[in-house]
């Protein structure tokens, strides 16, 4: 019998997350922005479970992107921003895939991006914005027509308009909703009655969950309905939405998680000193990702004492003083 | 006179323009420290907040990225994505976006994706974020730029985000309904954009720098006409840059 009994059906291990839910090929969305809330546990399985073929629907995932795309994982991108703080101006695997010509990619903005989930989270097949008026992200599509004709990919990268409602000349840009297969998210805390509650900024997590076919949600903490429903104001999706519940401490690891830890400058640091060299950077995967088997094994690799380090004030929400250089 | 460092005097030149009530959408690097030094030393009711939803934070330490967990401390609401870009568009506020840039044309637009072919770039940047959002729809932006040949062109390699476009009315033209680039502060000194051509001019320079020296590392014709010579920065300005916006000197 479960001690979660609510939930029981849902509850499952990191393996058996990934295993069930991600495929060959999969459209993939993950929550978090840069530096703060990857969900970096689910994303090490993935790479330890060799799934291939991901098309990858980013806003600005720093820390995932980069491993995911430096693992050989993504054959498919649509990016607003692939960067990760003063710890990479840009993304240093993302950066080499886009130059060497290895994945297929397409440029959009945060702001159109999110918007794209909004529309897939509202079942609405498009969107319109002002944005990116006379910008080249409307001048030159990534994907070739043969891409555009397979499953997930919008036909068109975008369409310019007549603002219909207006006889001046006023024109808009509508841009083709995203229905992820994946939602991948990473919560401070899940109620065991499924409840998640993302504390902090939540991006664009909301709308990615929303829109997504399937919602896995790795958690710092389960906490018990009494505490999660004295104040539902705090919270952020309901157990309905929520297909997969990973109960994964210090998951967003090295990527922060407010009021429960920073980033990890010193991790971030090393990762910045080997992702450039392809040999180290194969040697970073055998080191963390390939060599351990579970998140556990890595966070024993990090050490408690850099946990502590890192370990958030609660009350500020970051580790106050924290050499971030 | 006192010793200053370049981001020293881009963060106070830009943080000069900010007025009060001001809402100022701040970007990573020297933009966060402008952001944060105009509100500590010159306008101290503009309000700054961040594109991933942070609304003003308290900045007890300064943020290195726009997620850092330091753009949630203190602040009067955390949101997300959607509600910041309702913000930086919003026809009752006036929001000035800081954002930096690898390239800028005349016009003041602007290139972060990439250098060459863009399918297969010499070089890659990280992409718009959310600067081609805030330059469609912001009140204004002002720009951070390394003042090099390389980096002030004739022709983009790729325009991400639209300033005024090629000139005139041209930016209205496209559908934007307001904004446009204001200044752009670089390590020699601060460009503004005329009122009828929108091309870019030399407003001030630096003490120490000439004129010539602006016009040697700018890759297009540059209006110096108009420009005279930047107050240097106060010690008290400087003390406040280094004692209360930056004191770790992460990015100072």
């Amino acid at each position: 019998m479960s001690i979660y009994p609510e939930i029981s059906d849902k509850l499952m291990t990191l393996k058996d997350a990934v295993s069930r839910f991600i495929k060959d090929g999969s459209q993939i969305a993950i929550g978090g922005f840069t530096v703060t809330r990857n969900p970096m546990a689910i994303i090490y399985e993935i790479v330890r479970q060799k799934i291939k073929n991901i098309h990858l629907v980013c806003h600005s995932n720093g820390q995932g992107l980069d491993i995911l795309i430096g693992a050989s994982c993504v054959k498919r991108l649509e990016i607003a921003y692939g960067g990760n703080g003063r710890y990479a101006p840009t993304c240093i695997r993302f950066k080499k895939a886009i130059e060497g010509g290895v994945i297929e990619f397409e440029d959009y903005s945060n702001y159109q991006m999110s918007l794209r989930f909004l529309a897939g989270a509202l079942g609405s097949p498009f969107i319109s914005t002002k944005s990116g008026l006379g910008t080249d992200i409307l001048q030159y599509e990534g994907f070739s027509e043969e891409v555009r004709k397979e499953r997930k990919v919008a036909r068109k990268k975008y369409v310019t308009i007549q603002n219909p409602f207006n006889d001046d000349d006023d024109k808009v840009v509508l841009l083709p909703a995203l229905n992820p297969d994946v939602a991948l998210i990473h919560a401070q805390y899940v109620g065991d009655d499924g409840t998640v509650r993302i504390k902090g900024l939540t991006f664009a997590d909301l709308e990615q969950a929303k829109s997504a076919d399937t919602v896995i949600v790795t958690c710092e903490e389960i906490v018990p309905r009494s505490f999660i429903r004295l104040d539902p104001d705090q919270n952020s999706l309901p157990s309905f939405l929520v297909d997969a519940i990973v109960k994964v401490p210090l998951g967003a690891h090295p990527t922060a998680c407010f009021s429960f830890y920073d980033y990890d400058p010193i991790h971030l640091n090393l990762y910045k000193k080997v992702a450039g060299n392809d040999a180290l950077f194969r040697a970073y995967l055998d080191e963390w990702v390939y060599g351990v088997d579970s998140h556990e094994r890595y966070l024993e690799k990090i050490g408690t004492t850099q946990l502590q380090k890192i370990k958030a004030n609660p009350v500020l929400g970051y580790a106050a003083g924290l050499d971030r250089k | 006179m006192a010793n200053y460092t370049d981001n020293e005097m881009m963060a106070i030149n830009a943080g000069r323009l900010i007025k009060n009530n001001d809402i100022v959408f701040a970007g990573t690097g020297v933009s966060m420290l402008a952001a944060a030094a105009a509100k500590k030393i010159y306008a101290p009711k503009a309000i700054i907040f961040f594109e991933t939803g942070g609304i003003d934070p308290s900045l007890e330490e300064i943020p290195m990225a726009v997620a850092d967990p330091r753009v949630m401390s203190g602040t009067c609401l955390n949101s997300g994505l959607i509600d910041a870009f309702s913000i930086v568009g919003h026809r009752k506020l006036h929001t000035i976006a800081f954002l930096g840039a690898a390239q800028i044309d005349t016009y003041g637009n602007l290139n972060t994706t990439s250098l060459g072919n863009y399918m297969r770039p010499k070089t890659r940047f990280p992409g718009s974020g959310g600067a081609c959002d805030v330059a469609s729809l912001a009140s204004g932006v002002i720009t951070f730029m390394q003042h090099e040949k390389r980096r002030f062109v004739e022709k983009l390699d790729y325009l991400t985000s639209v300033g005024w476009y090629t000139g005139g009315d041209s930016r209205s033209r496209l559908g934007l309904v307001r904004g446009g680039a204001t200044a752009v502060v670089t390590n020699l000194g601060v460009m503004k954009f005329d009122e009828d051509t929108k091309k870019m001019y030399l407003a001030e320079y630096y003490p120490g720098v000439s004129k010539e020296r602006v016009i040697e590392n700018t890759g297009f014709d540059l209006d110096v006409s108009r420009a005279g010579e930047s107050p240097a920065p106060s010690r008290e300005e400087l003390r406040i840059l280094r004692e209360e916006v930056d004191p770790q000197n992460l990015i100072l």
